[in-house]
């Protein structure tokens, strides 16, 4: 759909009644009156960065005049949206596997926009410290084999602290969701059982535990059932000032989830991440790297159909990824690393309109 | 009513209206049961009857079955109806027999007012209010007297069939109570007066009443069992999401309905969307199923029964 408002050679009273009809009709009224044209972007898809996004939009309208519409549908529903051409650019918490990549009409490209982390919640009224868990205590746990609290594969972790000797509830995300992705991407990583016996995706076959609806709902049953245990976002516990465990990483460290430690496992999965964008970031090898941690993606078809929407969306994603990035930690999301910045200002010359490379307005 | 015209043209355009709007119903039945069917047709033929048995659900390998959402869909709806009907019946007998004017019109307005809340703020309820009371008090409960049976065996969570069934228990009630009500006040005045000249007690008069009424309180219980088969948010919100076929009534599981709502947005694929889609057409067509039985029973008891008993 073009919505392109010619409003440069009209009269002033039309110019008026223009803007009118156009503010009604299309919901906009362009801030700059210099620019002869205002283009419309149309995205759809994961709900998990929406906050940032929404914020990002109303933003770069404010600065350019590019007005950007987007639907928080969920990611199934924007790759949908991306596969039948109906959005200029999709978003999805999960990348496309190879297999998903194949169904699309044309070759999409994936931008990470923002890092986001998985912290494990748990409600164990008589531990006061953090509690450290090692992957194989997480793995477990959400397989089943570890029940108990005091089972020794938590405690040899947690040296000092009095672990009750109750049943572990693991909880669980019950709808498809990108949190869900990120953690069981980093259940498949550390765990050969998990991988081959559940594997990874926004939905899993949990081999254990009980499930609740979003985060909201997840952090309801562990706030509600002593003895639980529970994933979701980072920027949901800090809100909600839950316990979370301290997960060890790669080399060794048992790291707390924060913005930063989230953002270096980012930066340390950056030469993976140059050769296939697509690649999890979970477990990273950088010391300091919280290891579930995540990015969020913009799905862009590399060969744009409109030169103006085209180069507007270039324009937007180049602006995201710098200038945007200040944002993102007061909205409790992790910035993207130098690294892969430079990853996706590589990938933004791939965009081709017509075959030819879509020229830079900056 | 008697619309047999006789050549007013108006009464050709009523008859040719009203028959449009009928057909609407039926249009958009069709239109329901063709677009899911379409939808759901690349899930029927990769899984073919299979889907129906099938015992996994997983995204991961894009392996559907729908066994433990059809079963859970039945447990709880089963659950709510042995809870909700004989307090619905029971309530209605008094309302309809017994009760005050007064006290009845209360009761019938508190009634309406459970019948508007959003299933969003009955599901939020069960989260916050039922689930700690199962938790801490009903299900270690039942555990201790009743652990013995299989269904009251398990870990209490609080979250689970039990939970999502009394709820749906609650919300089903006001449809049984006012439709049995209404069928119950529509029966003859004679009823009770010659069951009372003949000596009967009140209750056995009472008896004699309900005997008339069967036909639409059954009616009623079908009508609430076609929403409590179709529910969806307060039981995504309260059964545990968890895929199996368990005895226990604390052991989470999950509906139909409320993995198409859970999972619908963030199925990424053609066959996991498609046999998402085919859960709406297994739904449909479970909860048709069930209400031709429940006709069918309907219609067995009141063989011979006058029409106008039937409500």
């Amino acid at each position: 759909m073009t919505r392109t408002h010619r409003i440069g050679k009209r009269f002033l009273g039309g110019t008026l009644i223009a803007f009118a009809i156009a503010s009604l009709v299309a919901g906009i009224l362009p801030v700059s009156l210099a620019s002869a044209e205002t283009v419309n972007l149309t995205g759809a898809g994961a709900t998990f960065p929406y906050p940032i996004y929404s914020k990002w939009f109303d933003m770069y309208h404010k600065e350019t005049g590019v007005q950007i519409n987007y639907q928080s549908i969920g990611s199934g529903g924007g790759i949908q949206q991306v596969k039948a051409g109906t959005v200029d650019f999709g978003a999805s918490d999960a990348p496309l596997s190879n297999a998903r990549l194949k169904e699309m009409p044309r070759n999409v490209i994936h931008f990470p926009t923002v890092a986001g982390a998985v912290v494990l919640a748990y409600n164990l009224p008589s531990v006061t410290e953090p509690i450290h868990l090692t992957p194989d205590a997480v793995a477990g746990i959400y397989m089943g084999k570890i029940t108990m609290w005091n089972d020794k594969r938590i405690a040899a972790a947690n040296p000092g602290i009095a672990l009750p000797g109750a049943p572990i509830l693991p909880v669980h995300r019950s709808d498809g969701s990108g949190t869900t992705y990120i953690f069981v991407s980093y259940l498949s990583d550390v765990s050969r059982e998990w991988k081959e016996l559940v594997g990874a995706n926004t939905s899993v076959s949990w081999p254990a535990g009980i499930g609740g609806k979003g985060n909201e709902g997840v952090a309801g049953l562990v706030r509600q059932t002593p003895n639980s245990i529970g994933y979701v976002e980072l920027a949901y516990a800090k809100q909600n000032n839950f316990a979370v465990a301290h997960i060890q990483n790669r080399s060794g460290k048992f790291v707390e989830p924060t913005l930063a430690s989230t953002t270096a496992a980012a930066a340390g999965a950056s030469a993976a991440l140059a050769k296939d964008v697509r690649t999890p970031i979970v477990n990273s090898p950088a010391p300091d790297a919280y290891p579930i941690a995540g990015l969020t993606y913009l799905l862009v078809y590399q060969e744009q159909k409109d030169g103006a929407k085209a180069k507007a969306l270039r324009d937007f994603i180049a602006w995201a990824i710098s200038e945007g990035q200040e944002v993102a930690e007061g909205l409790d999301y992790a910035r993207l690393p130098q690294p892969v910045v430079q990853v996706n200002e590589a990938n933004l010359m791939k965009l081709t309109v017509k075959g030819k490379p879509i020229v830079a307005s900056k | 009513m008697s619309l047999q015209s006789r050549g007013f043209p108006a009464d050709d355009v009523y008859r040719g209206l009203l028959l449009a709007a009928a057909t609407t119903v039926f249009l958009v039945v069709a239109l329901i049961v063709f677009e899911s069917a379409r939808g759901a047709g690349l899930s029927i033929r990769t899984f073919g009857w299979g889907f129906l048995t099938g015992t996994d659900w997983d995204p991961v390998a894009d392996r559907y079955g729908a066994l433990p959402y059809i079963y859970g869909t039945l447990v709880t709806s089963a659950i709510a109806l042995i809870l909700a009907a004989p307090v619905g019946i029971g309530s209605a007998v008094y309302l309809a027999e017994l009760a005050h004017r007064r006290v009845g019109a209360v009761i019938s307005f508190l009634m309406e007012l459970l019948a508007a809340i959003p299933s969003i703020v009955y599901g939020i309820w069960g989260f916050f209010v039922l689930a700690p009371w199962l938790r801490n008090a009903i299900e270690p409960w039942l555990i201790h007297h009743f652990g013995f049976l299989p269904l009251f065996r398990g870990a209490p969570f609080g979250i689970g069939i039990l939970n999502a069934g009394i709820v749906l228990a609650i919300m089903i009630v006001p449809t049984i109570i006012s439709i049995s009500r209404e069928v119950l006040l529509a029966t003859p005045q004679s009823l009770r007066e010659a069951s009372l000249a003949l000596g009967a007690t009140r209750a056995e008069a009472i008896g004699v009443t309900l005997g008339a009424a069967r036909p639409g309180i059954l009616g009623s219980i079908i009508l609430a069992l076609g929403r409590a088969l179709g529910e969806t948010m307060a039981v995504y919100m309260l059964i545990g999401n968890r895929a199996q076929i368990v005895r226990s009534l604390f052991a989470p599981a999950n509906t139909l309905a409320s993995v198409i709502a859970a999972e619908f947005t963030e199925a990424v694929g053609s066959i996991y969307l498609s046999s998402l889609i085919e859960m709406a057409l297994v739904l449909f067509v479970l909860t048709l199923v069930v209400n031709a039985l429940a006709g069918l029973l309907v219609w067995s008891i009141t063989r011979g029964m006058p029409a106008r008993a039937i409500a």
